[in-house]
């Protein structure tokens, strides 16, 4: 620790939370104290106090849990790849490749690609009559094409595969930067022991990069379960028949197409509490890691 | 056989040539929607539809981009867009640098409900917060103004920023700023003349993260902003698509001069971003 009067951290921490005050807390107190009111359209200015009514409400509409469940698998099957990608990609780009930095360069692309062109290229791609991917399929294949706007299934696994091309450059830039950490040492001492590959991978190789990996995926988790972009601009906003919406993309239209506001104010607030229990949940799974 | 063959033959073996055939496959198949937005680009007027997936058109034509940058409004909405993202990026930097500096050098009363604070702050979905923003915005009288974007984005970036600063200041040695100390430095001084400049990779990611929050963000800045010439690049890329018919072509080529600038500073950060990315701050 450095030594310095006890108003330093303080002084060192104003510019930042200012900022976030501002932004963020402040904007999300309002909206803790808008989901015990019943401000909509209809009661714009004379908005009242109703207690949890708009909790209740929350919890009575019938397609709230299709959308919990629709969440829950957005995220996990996202995830999934992202790290079986991201980590399986670093692993190949560790090793003797030629090229190395050319195919890290065009791999980060989808990283840095501002998030609604890519959407937006996307929805043209999945264009049932003239996208990319069904003449690909029709020309190449020579199979039917699929039905990426019309059918709820695949209109739901069209934003799944854009997101997953966004997200696995995150995780395999975070797992090069994990793998270059590694101590040498440890793997020629695996060499002389006479280790294989897959004893490599399985006992020096996780290990050391599980606490560098843990982190970016429970940030990823809560980045894609709040990615509203994807799936709005993808889908069309829900299409259809807003049998795609994920929570947050429900709330989105709840809250700027119906001006429910104090319903979908205590939606969010919802939403905070079940990811700040997946979070106190991970991170304390985490703790050992944590607590030096 | 001459030597240089010999070596070849010795690097080629069947597992590399596999690993090298995914990596291939798996990069053309990651550039390829990047190549749509440039064939897009190069078709003639508004054909939008084409059954053809011949990346360069038979009736290509470079018409969209000195259309887009000479009759319409494009290098104001870049100019606009480079202002904002200049301020989020110094701010960025400021800010991230010296709050990680707080959390990953000094324990206060407080301390674990600030970086839990900032965690959070990510756990709110960010569309409702824009309705109080714009109230709060208004009174402040940042409406229409960049300082009022310019503040939102660096809040945007800067938990995540804070983070990264305070897990890479942890893998520097304190021992170093002591020894700063002893020799008569003031706190300040050991901090920015000792310890920043040894976490610069983490000093660019955080201002790549920030630049990159100002850069593409559209609902904010949609919020904020009302007055024509004030429009960021999103704002007057959107623009394009909302008249009578889009104009497609004239949309993609501005998207690819979008992109440009954010592409070169990754390619060109390539390496600070592989080694500044430390999260948990127990990379060791």
């Amino acid at each position: 620790m450095i030594r310095a009067p006890r108003w330093y951290p303080y002084l060192l921490l104003v510019p930042a939370a200012l900022v976030m005050v501002v932004v963020v807390f402040f904007p999300l107190l309002y909206n803790v104290w808008l989901s015990f009111r019943n401000m909509s359209l209809a009661h714009f200015l004379d908005h009242r106090f109703i207690g949890l009514e708009q909790y209740r409400r929350v919890f009575a509409d019938p397609a709230l849990y299709a959308m919990l469940a629709r969440s829950l698998v957005w995220t996990t099957v996202n995830l999934f790849f992202h790290a079986l990608f991201g980590v399986a990609l670093a692993l190949l780009l560790n090793g003797a490749v030629k090229g190395k930095a050319i195919f890290r360069a065009l791999l980060i692309l989808p990283w840095a690609m501002p998030q609604y062109i890519s959407a937006l290229t996307w929805r043209g791609m999945f264009n049932t009559e003239y996208g990319a991917i069904n003449l690909m399929i029709k020309q190449w294949l020579h199979l039917p094409g699929i039905p990426w706007q019309t059918d709820p299934f695949w209109a739901f696994v069209a934003p799944i595969i854009v997101n997953i091309w966004l997200g696995f450059p995150f995780i395999m830039v975070v797992t090069l930067g994990g793998l270059s950490a590694i101590p040498v040492h440890l793997y020629e001492a695996a060499d002389l022991d006479g280790a294989t590959w897959w004893q490599k991978f399985r006992n020096v190789t996780w290990p050391q990069l599980t606490p560098v990996l843990a982190p970016a995926l429970i940030l990823g988790t809560v980045w894609t379960f709040n990615n509203l972009n994807v799936i709005w601009l993808v889908s069309r906003g829900g299409q259809p028949g807003d049998r795609t919406h994920i929570l947050v993309t429900y709330l989105y239209k709840v809250a700027f197409s119906y001006s429910r506001y104090s319903f979908s104010a205590a939606f969010s607030v919802i939403v905070l509490l079940l990811l700040l229990v997946f979070l106190l949940f991970a991170m304390k799974r985490l703790a050992p890691a944590e607590a030096r | 056989m001459s030597a240089v063959a010999t070596r070849h033959r010795g690097f080629w073996t069947p597992g590399r040539v596999v690993v090298h055939l995914v990596l291939a496959v798996v990069t053309i198949a990651t550039v390829y929607p990047i190549l749509q937005i440039v064939a897009i680009s190069l078709r003639p007027a508004d054909r939008l539809y084409s059954t053809s997936l011949a990346i360069i058109p038979p009736d290509a034509t470079l018409r969209a981009y000195p259309t887009l940058l000479f009759e319409r409004d494009f290098l104001l909405w870049m100019r606009n867009s480079f202002v904002v993202s200049a301020a989020v990026t110094i701010f960025g930097v400021i800010l991230a640098a010296t709050a990680g500096y707080a959390f990953s050098r000094f324990r206060f009363v407080g301390w674990r409900m600030g970086m839990m604070a900032f965690l959070v702050s990510q756990l709110f979905p960010a569309t409702m917060l824009m309705l109080p923003l714009y109230v709060v915005m208004r009174q402040l009288g940042l409406l229409d103004s960049f300082m009022g974007l310019a503040v939102a984005y660096t809040a945007t970036a800067l938990p995540f920023c804070v983070w990264t600063m305070r897990g890479y200041y942890d893998t520097v040695p304190v021992e170093i700023e002591q020894a700063a100390l002893v020799d008569g430095c003031t706190p300040w001084q050991a901090f920015t003349r000792v310890l920043l400049p040894l976490v610069t990779p983490a000093l660019a990611i955080t201002a790549l993260f920030s630049f990159m929050a100002a850069w593409s963000e559209f609902i904010v800045a949609r919020v904020i902003l009302s007055r024509q010439s004030l429009y960021t690049l999103p704002l007057g890329l959107e623009s394009l698509a909302g008249r009578f018919q889009t104009e497609w072509a004239n949309y993609a080529a501005g998207s690819l001069m979008v992109c440009l600038p954010v592409l070169v500073l990754f390619v060109v950060l390539n390496r600070a971003l592989i080694s500044g990315l430390s999260l948990g701050g127990v990379k060791s």
